[in-house]
């Protein structure tokens, strides 16, 4: 489905891009330096939800985009996992058409807002970018850019409808209302199709709404995005759990013609150690909801949290860093992460590791717990832990974790915060017995199409990866809506 | 929205709302539960379903004053709406025929207990029931669990009605009384914790249905954990229903007194507040 070379190649020879290429010369690009993000200072920072990294304003923006030599073999688009025409988008900003660059963005992802926010660009497109690859220079800040012109568009209060096709009749639905599923909404409401999205919470959005806090993206940003698929036509059902409030049968019956999962993964994982079932001691997904989605560090609303002064969150990803990052803003004394690799090995961003110690987290690296420890009335107060050394790569490739004996000491806690992977979500293969899965519990998907045992069924995002990112949710929804595009054509 | 159509005091404290949901009214099987939030600022709780109208649309709620949460719900009247509704959730109950079935319900357990008895009765089973709470007052459904059970047995506390005593001493009568093939245990954690020990005593297979602390109520974030027989389970996706001789009670009440301060506190704050406002 790649974006054909040819077609991209014509875009560039466009008379406004030619121009603008030679307005300056690359030597000249290129010795100009990297933009450096706005940040809201950590100590200020820490005393409220307020979004960390502010954006660029237009100066910045536009001499940023500048630094792009709109390459004529352009590889940062092939670390897309969307395809977006990044080129093309960064040379409207350069010539101040910020609105023909949001409008760009749009042409292959539905939510860029979002993915300029959380996207590791440093792995994706901004590790092909030519300045990475041959020039051992810092990337072009492909995400600034994307965020920037998403924001511009939304400030704008004018977004763009994207262009779609006369409407088919054709119900589709989409089960589970994260980014994978709106993604997928999105493109098949652009290609004319009637599609539905359920949602299993009260509110759409799933992880981005329920997982990533607010001072990493803020709510409004996503509902801004849900309402362009709204004008586009697009249903939302929620408090709806397909499998149980109905099965995909009596959706059959009610005239859905095809169904794409991408109900994420549910479940989160414990280490299954002595203690883990302390009062205090919760997974990451549920103390994340209970901020992010129940608000309930807001003292007007109902739903409880408990969050102590001494915070331990166990595990080293993305999640891990919300959470820790959380629990300082809700008033922790001591947050720390308590990870058993070391700093290197850490999957979560480079930015969010940076920003969390400079929030003044701590990094409680080779050590892992094996041990909780609890007061009189059952409330975890002492986790108990080992150091570790790292030995050979394992089939990760990652230098392999090994218990070094005789390290064990108690660390006085409060809270005890689980971050260390989630299980895929039983719902809907449960209600579909026919349905093919993996032994890892995901759903079985041919990897060309997305196209599940069950034909009509096409699922993807971390029901299928079992733990990915939002963008390559949002390229499985992209990448299932062609597929089943086709397939519905062709069984018409 | 869910309206609620009909409303009824079991007694001070425990109401039953009728309230439309057509498709959780076609969907939902004994054992089942939903999930109830209300307004922007509610809390998700989980509630057990006691009943249900397929063809009117409607299902049958019974929530007892514990909290902010479940005395807010008790509080709306006929013609309200609920703003979020959400199931059925959790497995439904595994319905055979065995013989006869000890169905115990404590308190509003009676409530989740009730499609149980009935699902049983019409498989064909003997169905006897213990009903047990504190005093007269709260013992509710009473009418309708006789309609699906061939004998019924009163137990209060304070002697106020029927017989005199513990959920559990009207077990014994009747286990000591005639075979038993299984029994079915639903109430507050403490209760399911003796009934189970004394159906264990005598070897009598018996299921529990759990109702811990619960936030989604699809298996995402852990909250309603329980120790099943040495494994972690959720209460959402695994069970309501589990082994009752394999569930850790005391580690169960501990994990439900997890937010017991804060609650009564909020608790105290709203009453306080709504005195002041009158
Ligand atoms: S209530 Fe969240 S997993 Fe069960």
């Amino acid at each position: 489905m790649a974006v054909s070379p040819e077609f991209l190649k014509a875009e560039r020879e466009q008379p406004w891009r030619v121009e603008l290429r030679s307005k300056m010369k690359n030597k000249e690009r290129t010795a100009l330096t990297r933009v450096h993000m706005n940040e809201v200072d950590a100590r200020e920072r820490i005393l409220s939800n307020i979004e960390v990294n502010q954006g660029l304003n237009q100066v910045q923006a536009m001499a940023e985009a500048q630094r792009c030599l709109d390459c004529p073999n352009p590889t940062c688009i092939t670390g897309c996992p969307v395809e977006i025409n990044i080129p093309k988008f960064i040379k409207h900003i350069e010539c101040g058409n910020f609105a023909d660059a949001a409008k760009t963005l749009k042409e292959t992802s539905t939510l860029p807002a979002v993915c300029g926010r959380v996207c590791p660009q440093e792995k994706q497109c901004e590790s092909q970018c030519f300045y990475t690859q041959k020039m051992n220079a810092e990337p072009v800040a492909i995400g600034y850019l994307e965020r920037f012109a998403a924001d511009w568009e939304q400030n704008s209060g004018q977004m763009a409808i994207p262009e779609q096709a006369p409407a088919n009749g054709i119900k589709v639905g989409a089960i589970g209302s994260g980014p994978a599923g709106l993604t997928f909404a999105g493109e098949m409401a652009k290609k004319g199709y009637d599609v539905t999205v359920f949602e299993a919470l009260h509110e759409i959005g799933g992880v981005l709404k329920y997982g990533i806090p607010e001072f990493r993206l803020p709510n409004r940003i996503v509902d801004v995005e849900i309402d362009v698929l709204k004008k586009m036509g697009v249903k939302f059902e929620t408090n709806f759990v397909v499998g149980k409030t109905a099965n995909v049968e009596d959706l059959q019956e009610e005239g859905y013609k095809a169904f794409f999962a991408g109900s994420g993964a549910g479940l989160p994982r414990f280490m299954e150690i002595p203690g883990e079932n302390y009062i205090g001691i919760l997974s990451s997904n549920e103390y994340l909801t209970r901020v992010n989605l129940m608000n309930a560090a807001n003292p007007t609303t109902d739903t409880p949290i408990i969050s102590g002064k001494r915070v331990a969150v166990i595990g080293g990803g993305n999640t891990a860093m919300d959470s820790v990052r959380t629990a300082k803003r809700l008033g922790a004394e001591r947050a720390m992460i308590i990870y058993r690799r070391g700093m290197d090995e850490m999957p979560a961003r480079v930015e969010e590791i940076k920003h969390a110690q400079e929030e003044g987290i701590e990094f409680l690296t080779l050590t892992n717990p094996v041990e909780y420890l609890a007061d009189s009335q059952g409330r975890v107060s002492q986790v108990r832990v080992q150091k570790m050394g790292l030995g050979e790569p394992d089939a990760s490739g990652r230098r392999r974790p090994e218990v070094i004996e005789g390290s064990e000491y108690l660390i006085d806690v409060d809270t005890v915060v689980v971050s260390v992977g989630v299980s895929p979500n039983p719902i809907v293969p449960d209600s579909l017995p026919d349905l093919k899965m993996t032994r890892w519990h995901t759903i079985e998907v041919n990897d060309d199409n997305l196209q599940s045992s069950i034909p009509f069924l096409f699922a993807g995002g971390d029901i299928v990866r079992g733990g990915a990112t939002v963008i390559l949710a949002m390229g499985d929804g992209r990448k299932a809506a062609a597929a089943m595009d086709e397939y519905l054509q062709k069984n018409q | 929205m869910n309206k609620i159509v009909a409303k009824e005091f079991f007694s001070e404290n425990v109401v039953r709302l009728e309230i439309e949901a057509p498709r959780i009214a076609k969907a939902r099987r004994a054992g089942h539960f939903v999930i109830v939030k209300n307004g922007v600022d509610g809390e998700r709780i989980p509630l057990t379903i006691a009943g249900s109208d397929p063809k009117k649309g409607t299902i049958d709620l019974v929530v007892q004053r514990v909290g902010v949460s479940s005395r807010k719900l008790t509080e709306l009247n006929v013609g309200d709406e609920i703003t979020d509704l959400v199931g059925p959730l959790g497995k439904a109950t595994h319905v055979e025929k065995v013989g006869t079935v000890l169905a115990c319900g404590g308190g509003v357990g009676v409530a989740p207990l009730l499609p149980i008895i009935e699902a049983f009765k019409l498989a064909g089973n003997r169905v006897i029931t213990v009903l047990a709470a504190r005093n007269k007052d709260l013992i509710i459904l009473e009418e309708q669990v006789r309609k699906y059970s061939d004998e019924v047995v009163v137990m209060t506390d304070d002697g106020s009605y029927g017989n005199k005593g513990l959920v559990t001493e009207g077990m014994e009568m009747i286990i000591n009384r005639e075979k038993v093939d299984l029994s079915v245990v639903i109430g507050p954690a403490i209760m399911m914790k003796f009934a189970s020990m004394t159906t264990k005593k005598h070897n009598i297979p018996t299921m529990a249905s759990l109702n811990t602390i619960m936030v989604d109520g699809t298996g995402m974030c852990g909250a309603c954990r329980v120790t099943v027989g040495g494994k972690v389970k959720f209460v959402c996706v695994d069970g309501p229903e589990f082994d009752a001789h394999q569930v850790d009670f005391d580690e169960m009440l501990l994990r439900l007194s997890g937010y017991k301060g804060i609650e009564k506190e909020a608790e105290l704050n709203y009453l306080s507040k709504n005195c002041n406002a009158k």
